[in-house]
Parts: C-alpha cells; sequence; structure tokens
C-alpha cells in the first residue's frame, strides 16, 4: 500500500488556497485543522457561526491561562482573546454574512462529492448522523467551496462520485476537492486532476475514483 | 425557544433546569442543537452543564439543525425518542433557522432562501424563481416562551452580552410571547451604555438573576473551566 496523506497534510494542502486577507469559515472534522496551518506572511481572518469574525488562531493548550470562555470558536474551543480587529455579532448577522456572499473561502467536509461539484455532507442517511447545521448555508454561500476529507471511505468506496446518492447539502457548489490522494478542480468539463500525492499516479487515482477524471497536463505532485 | 454553543456560556442554564424540574411535557423546543456541552474533548453531563438536550425528554416536537449528540457526547434522548416516534424532529440549517425566528420576531410572514434547494428541505416548500436564481419559502418562527442569556440587564431589560457566545440570543428575545433573560448581574437603568445595549428592553418581559457564583453564573463556568483544562493538561503529561 502506498502511504497517503495524513489529516494534518490534508488541512496543510488546503489552507494553501487561502490567499492574503481572505475571510474564511472552517467545517467541523479535518477543515478545522486548517486555523492551525494558516500560511505563513499571510493574514486569514476566520469566522465562527455564532457571531464572531476575525481570529486568527486557535490557543495552544499550554497557552490555556490565556484563555477566555466567552472567545470560542464554532466547536467551542478557544481562540486568541488579543486577536486585533475581532469582532462580535448575533447569529443572524453571521448568516448574512455567509449567504451574503460576503466569505471569500470555506472548508466542508465531505462523504461525497460528484463531478458537477454536488455535495453530500450531513447524512450517511440515519437519523443518527442528523447533523446538517450550518454546512448548507456554508455551501451555498460562500464564494469559494473547498472540501476537504479523504478520497475513499473507510472501506475502500470512492467518495468522488458521479452521482451522489447521500442526500444533498448543496448542489453545484463545490470548487476544489483537497483529499488525501489528490487535489481536484471541479470544471465545467469535468473533475480536472491537478495534484497527486507524492508517489501516486494520475492512473492509480482514477482507479479511486468513480467520477471521470480529467489529468491536468501540467500534473504535479502535492507540495506541503 | 433556546440557544446553546460550545461549553454553553451563552445557554440560559437555570431556566432550561427549572423548566424541566417543574415537569411540564409535551413542549416544542426550538434550538439550534440539542448536544452536551464540551471544551477540548472533555464531555459534560448535564448536571455539570445544562443545554436544551435536557428539554429533549419532555419534548413532543423540537425543531432544530443538529439533533444528535454523535460529535461528542453519547446522549441518545432524542435520537431514541425521534426513532421510537415519540418525538417528531423538524430539521433544517442553522441559517435557515434563525432567519426563521428573526421574521417571526418581526412580523414578517417568511422569506424565500436559497438554501436547501435541490436538498430534503424543498419538500413541501414553494420554490420560486428570482432573477434567474432558485429560492425556497421558508416560514415564521415564534414561540410561546423564549429564554435567553445575557451578562448584564439594568432593571428596565435592556441587555448587553459578552464575547461571541451572543448567538442567536438577541433574535430569539424578539419571537416570543414571553421572552425570560438569565443574567450574571441586574443594575439600575442608566447604568448600562447605551452605546452597548444590544437587547433593547422592549423586547425583554422578565429577568432572572443567577445567584452569587450560582449554578451557571460565569464565575461557576470560570471554575468549571480551569478544573477542567488542568485535568486535560495533567492527563496530557501522564
Amino acid at each position: 500500500m502506498k502511504e497517503r496523506l495524513s489529516q494534518q497534510a490534508i488541512a496543510m494542502r488546503a489552507a494553501k488556497e487561502f490567499q492574503d486577507g481572505d475571510y474564511v469559515n472552517l467545517g467541523a472534522g479535518i477543515p478545522l485543522l486548517c486555523a492551525t496551518y494558516a500560511p505563513i506572511g499571510k493574514d486569514v481572518f476566520f469566522q465562527a457561526e455564532q457571531g464572531m469574525l476575525g481570529y486568527s488562531r486557535l490557543l495552544q493548550v499550554e497557552e490555556w491561562e490565556e484563555a477566555d470562555l466567552d472567545y470560542v470558536d464554532a466547536m467551542g474551543r478557544c481562540v486568541l482573546p488579543s486577536s486585533p480587529g475581532l469582532s462580535f455579532f448575533d447569529m443572524d448577522t453571521s448568516f448574512d454574512m455567509i449567504r451574503g456572499r460576503h466569505l471569500d473561502c470555506t472548508v466542508l467536509g465531505g462523504l461525497e462529492v460528484s463531478e458537477k461539484g454536488d455535495l453530500a455532507n450531513w447524512t450517511r442517511g440515519n437519523l443518527e448522523w442528523g447533523a446538517v447545521g450550518g454546512g448548507m448555508d456554508l455551501a451555498v454561500g460562500a464564494r469559494r467551496v473547498i472540501i476537504a476529507m479523504t478520497h475513499t471511505t473507510k472501506d475502500g468506496k470512492p467518495k468522488v462520485v458521479k452521482e451522489c446518492r447521500l442526500p444533498l447539502t448543496a448542489k453545484e457548489c463545490v470548487d476544489l476537492i483537497v483529499t488525501d490522494l489528490a487535489v481536484l478542480e471541479v470544471t465545467e468539463r469535468g473533475l480536472l486532476l491537478k495534484e497527486v500525492a507524492p508517489g501516486w499516479t494520475f492512473e492509480e487515482v482514477q482507479s479511486l475514483t468513480e467520477a471521470r477524471l480529467i489529468p491536468d497536463p501540467v500534473l504535479q505532485e502535492i507540495q506541503l | 425557544m433556546v440557544f446553546h454553543w460550545g461549553m454553553g456560556r451563552g445557554t440560559p442554564q437555570n431556566l432550561i433546569r427549572a423548566t424541566y424540574n417543574k415537569g411540564v411535557s409535551d413542549l416544542i423546543v426550538i434550538s439550534h442543537n440539542f448536544i452536551s456541552a464540551h471544551l477540548g474533548g472533555r464531555v459534560f453531563s448535564l448536571d455539570e452543564v445544562c443545554t436544551p438536550l435536557m428539554l429533549a425528554g419532555r419534548a413532543k416536537k423540537v425543531i432544530t439543525a443538529w439533533a444528535t449528540d454523535y460529535a461528542h457526547g453519547k446522549n441518545k434522548t432524542l435520537e431514541n425518542g425521534v426513532a421510537g416516534g415519540r418525538i417528531e424532529l423538524e430539521l433544517t440549517s442553522h441559517g435557515n433557522l434563525i432567519e426563521r425566528v428573526r421574521a417571526g420576531g418581526s412580523g414578517l410572514g417568511g422569506f424565500y432562501s436559497p438554501v436547501g434547494v435541490g436538498t430534503f428541505l424543498e419538500e413541501g416548500k414553494e420554490k420560486r424563481v428570482i432573477d434567474g436564481k432558485e429560492y425556497l419559502l421558508e416560514k415564521p418562527l415564534r414561540a410561546d416562551f423564549a429564554f435567553v442569556r445575557a451578562y448584564k440587564a439594568d432593571t428596565r431589560g435592556n441587555l448587553v452580552y459578552r464575547g461571541s457566545v451572543r448567538g442567536s440570543n438577541p433574535i430569539i428575545a424578539m419571537a416570543a410571547d414571553v421572552t425570560i433573560a438569565e443574567v450574571d448581574e441586574i443594575v439600575e437603568v442608566g447604568e448600562l451604555d447605551p452605546e452597548t445595549i444590544v437587547t433593547p428592553a422592549i423586547f425583554v418581559d422578565r429577568i432572572v438573576k443567577i445567584a452569587e457564583d450560582g449554578f451557571g453564573s460565569t464565575s461557576y463556568m470560570q471554575c468549571l473551566f480551569r478544573t477542567t483544562m488542568r485535568t486535560l493538561l495533567e492527563g496530557e503529561e501522564e
């Protein structure tokens, strides 16, 4: 078995997409790790759905004495309370920002992504995973939607598919997919394979993908 | 109608607990989520931090964006209730939910939202194309009672909040027949800086002051936070 990228490495690659000055919201799971890997030299400002904008990073565990439990992210984790330019507002204003296309980028998790960019990420079909949260709002509202996920399920089934079988989060919303094997761009012609994990080939990635992939003429290895 | 987030700093814990203890049943509970409070991987019991999940056992229906406790705790009250047909579940998105509450609180008949087009949210809803884009009609939501958690109130009912846990409290406050605010401190009218008031008194009917250092107060939560962080850190060092 060839080596795949770790969850941290997926998050690092996804975080490389952030531009200087971007306002970004991160979903649960691998995406949240991106808060730790914002590119050096770029200012990235994170939003938390419950009503906070502009924190630059999460507090490290050893900094807990500085923590203020009224300064938490969407998963209830403490952020740097002294982030300059931080603002608070109510949750409705927060979703106005999201739906109103003010956010530059969101990184969300995925259970299935189709070749047209349809996203399914809130349920495996039963109530146990009945957690819509703010994912639908983010998928529809953010200017750029990046999915950070594993390329296949735990039992090896492709998650990049022709048509999603799971209940959808939103239609035709995804711009870029970053997995432990590849970086894929959703284009009008289909899925463009731009980068592969070190040591992997186009054919190997294609064999673990249900949707047909188009090789980028300058196919590269993922750099972190 | 009640808000909860993260460790539960923006959650009116005493009002939730009192409602539960009162023994009322067949409630319709509206909340963003029905989860256990949590911090750094540590999940709190409902006795330590009370969340809307406590009311799931008293509900006949819940309206929410997050109907499962799987990410943090393992409390199955709501899931089992829904699976067993005892609780009706209306699932929606966070954004649509809070905007429906705002519509309910501001006398509007609803709004057209792009969120949910092409998903299960379409079921039974009017779809309309506006300027070439598809939207779904979302109807307003109101409640008999709204419970809000604020930092301070003045005796008239003006409210100020603190930090990122303001959440949906100011919106919920507008959308009920009776709005009750749970606060750390009540001050005289005139003592709050008008520039800092987020919820004007017109939306607030009753104020409950948490006992000094009592359950759910800022000092209670800070103490719980410090104890939890110390335990987590010691666990890491071992």
